[in-house]
């Protein structure tokens, strides 16, 4: 592949306002845990953190955490002292980049916001393994190393569809929390602040689909590494009106571009699906190895997986529950493929990249025959790329390079 | 091929440069895709260094001079170390689906064992790819496996060859690890093994590690330096497929061919178009 031509990077303008949202965010949760005004809870990313907030939590998301150590290339170094505490190489490494993280008193908050001393200490750790049991592990750790509680869900896996059965579990574990989480707040559950908050979720969650569908317009005005960005307050703010207000900003900018005829990448001559997690310390350059192929890479699961059109302010709990399983990685690879293929015609996918994440497995979507069952049926050609969205061990930059220039030198060869 | 031929000047020639990560293949052909030359050298730490030598040797075997190429193309990991020839660059899966549709012209499967990597790349009828796989990132079923138990074993990569067809048995190794794989070759050692039924069984792994990547569909095509230097290993794999394998005359040179042919058309195809904007005037 003759090398690519050097791109511009079309900053979106929005991106000054997100990071003044995502720094207010971050200095209050310091100050709730420096000052003790308020308790914190340690949440994960599709937890009840609409319980959480109703409570008057301030809520903090280990796994964004962890996704700045890796997008600061930070976490390979802090990845061994988790090893080293028999948190094998092998699982999660968000877990064990922000174990190792802790574990050397460090952290990316201290650099990005001035003042910020640590991570905010919890009141208690809230789980949901709907994504994986690894976050369950990971928060028993800092329960027995900090002295908090970890309560949680057991979410179930492989579901094909989400029963009324599922429905009842799952509403009934996150109302067995409730007790726990008053004595530890001090508040009365407020079943009219929860019905807010789901609200201002479901309305956060509308608001970023509109924002990644306008990708659907050609060329696209966002890419994949833009989302994974501006993906920030839909991650730590879902359920507060300053996701909602961040969200109208910035879909409008992006509709802008789409009447303007924008691209965020120029010459836009393919259009690509990521399937998988990011390699968080390999954003900057996988968006430019793709911009200088002209290839946009524009679509994902992942972004899309903070989209719940289940929350609903008549039925807080159990529709909580509802959305919370619904999500793409607790389902069955039947339901899987096909969502993939109704993903493929929506954005008008040329070629789609599995991410196959070393460590991890529950958001690699390439170990049971998947990708060839998709492209078998839609005839869209696949590439699996092997990596990690945080241990950059187990990344081969040229490895990668060689298999996305041939890929894209292949769907140019279809064109 | 003769390796020496007379001086002449064979016309425009075209020059493909696949600087693998163990050896750099430079390859020069004319017109019609005829090779005319080329050379094979260890690519060692200086990959432009390595390139001028090959090229210089290859243009020589030609009978051409450098003001005769009329188009290069690059390939493999050192591709952007050769700026004194060319600027241009494809894929090595590209420029072997290149070379061996060109060898073969029918709808074929690719296999490749590289220094550090492998492939299998599949290609329609019309020579268009339907896809490819590189081995994970682990070097077992690659040249750099084989080099590591030569190292093991204390033979040369040149003896493997005949010691594998030599011997009466075969030592399974049971891992796919490189690391792992010597301790099991340690082990045969130490229990007194045929170094020849050693080496076979590393053959044999290597297969392995190379077939269980993806199906094997359609006539087999294999390329590399591992093939080219091994021609028990692909006796074995006839065996294992059930189905004769094809090769080239030079496996080796595969990518650098396919470079030298991507070189070629897109001169040919900037030419139609200087021709078709010249008839329009322009």
């Amino acid at each position: 592949m003759a090398a690519g031509k050097s791109t511009t990077r079309k900053k979106i303008q929005a991106t000054d306002l997100m990071n003044q949202v995502m720094s207010d965010y971050f200095y209050h949760l310091n100050e709730a845990a420096t000052s003790g005004k308020q308790k914190v809870a340690w949440c994960t990313s599709v937890g009840p953190a609409e319980l959480l907030r109703a409570l008057g939590f301030a809520v903090h998301f280990p796994e964004n955490h962890a996704a700045m150590l890796g997008a600061t290339r930070m976490s390979t170094e802090l990845i061994p002292e988790a090893n080293s505490a028999g948190y094998s190489p092998d699982i999660c490494s968000y877990l064990t980049a922000d174990i190792g993280a802790w574990m050397k008193n460090i952290t990316p908050l201290s650099k990005a916001y001035p003042g910020i001393e640590s991570v905010p200490k919890p009141d208690v750790l809230v789980y949901n393994t709907n994504q994986c049991r690894d976050v369950q592990d990971w928060f028993s750790w800092y329960s027995k190393e900090l002295g908090v509680p970890a309560i949680g869900i057991s979410s179930p896996k492989n579901v094909v569809e989400v029963t009324e059965g599922h429905i009842d579990d799952v509403a009934r574990q996150i109302e067995a929390l409730i007790p726990t989480l008053e004595a530890i707040s001090g508040n009365k559950l407020d079943m009219q602040r929860l019905r807010e908050t789901v609200t201002l979720s479901r309305e956060c969650s509308e608001l970023w689909k509109k924002v990644l569908e306008t990708a659907t317009a050609t060329p696209a005005p966002l890419t994949f590494f833009d989302g994974t960005i501006h993906m920030g307050p839909a991650v730590c703010l879902r359920g507060t009106q300053e996701a909602i207000d961040y969200y109208r900003v910035l879909l409008a900018e992006l509709q802008g571009r789409v009447e303007a005829g924008v691209a965020a990448v120029d010459d836009e001559s393919l259009r690509i699906y990521w399937e998988g997690m990011p390699v968080w310390g390999r954003l900057r350059q996988n968006s430019d190895l793709f911009a200088g192929l002209r290839t946009s890479v524009l679509a994902s699961t992942y972004c899309s997986s903070w989209i719940f059109p289940s929350f609903d302010a008549d039925n807080p709990i159990r529709s909580m529950a509802k959305a919370y399983l619904e999500l793409f990685i607790v389902r069955s690879d039947a339901y899987k493929e096909r969502y993939i293929k109704g993903m493929l015609e929506k954005y008008r996918i040329d070629g789609i990249i599995y991410h196959d994440a070393k460590t991890c497995p529950y958001n690699s979507n390439s170990r049971y025959g998947l990708p060839q069952r998709v492209e078998a049926d839609t005839g869209i050609p696949c590439l699996v790329l092997s990596g990690d969205l945080n241990d950059l061990r187990c990344v081969s930059d040229e490895q990668t390079k060689t298999n996305i220039e041939a890929f894209v030198e292949q769907l140019q060869e279809r064109q | 091929m003769s390796d020496k031929t007379s001086r002449r000047t064979p016309g425009p020639v075209y020059v493909g440069l696949d600087m693998g990560s163990s050896r750099s293949k430079v390859v020069v052909i004319d017109e019609a895709g005829k090779l005319l030359g080329h050379a094979v050298k260890k690519s060692g730490t200086d990959f432009s260094r390595t390139a001028k030598a090959c090229l210089d040797s290859a243009l020589e075997m030609a009978g051409a001079e450098f003001d005769d190429i009329a188009g290069a193309m690059s390939t493999g990991y050192g591709r952007s170390n050769v700026g004194f020839v060319t600027e241009e660059s494809k894929t090595e899966i590209g420029c072997l689906a290149k070379g061996g549709y060109h060898h073969f012209p029918e709808a074929i499967t690719i296999i490749d064992i590289g220094g550090q990597d492998n492939k299998i790349i599949k290609l329609d009828a019309a020579g268009h790819r339907l896809n490819f796989k590189m081995n994970r990132k682990c070097a077992a079923g690659t040249g750099a496996f084989l080099e590591e138990m030569s190292a093991r074993l204390d033979v040369s990569l040149e003896e493997m060859n005949h010691l594998a067809r030599d011997a009466r048995e075969m030592i399974k190794l049971g891992s796919y690890c490189t690391v792992f794989s010597a301790t099991e070759v340690l082990e045969s050692i130490r229990n007194g093994k045929n170094v020849n039924d050693i080496v076979k069984g590393i053959f044999y792994s290597m297969i392995r590690r190379v077939l269980e990547m993806d199906s094997l569909t359609e006539r087999v095509v294999m390329t590399g330096g591992v093939v080219a230097h091994n021609a028990y290993l692909v006796e074995m794999v006839d065996e294992m497929i059930g189905r004769p394998v094809l090769l080239a005359e030079y496996p080796q040179l595969m990518g650098a061919v396919g470079a030298a042919l991507y070189a070629r058309d897109e001169n040919q195809s900037a030419g139609a178009t200087t021709a078709q904007a010249s008839s329009k005037g322009e």
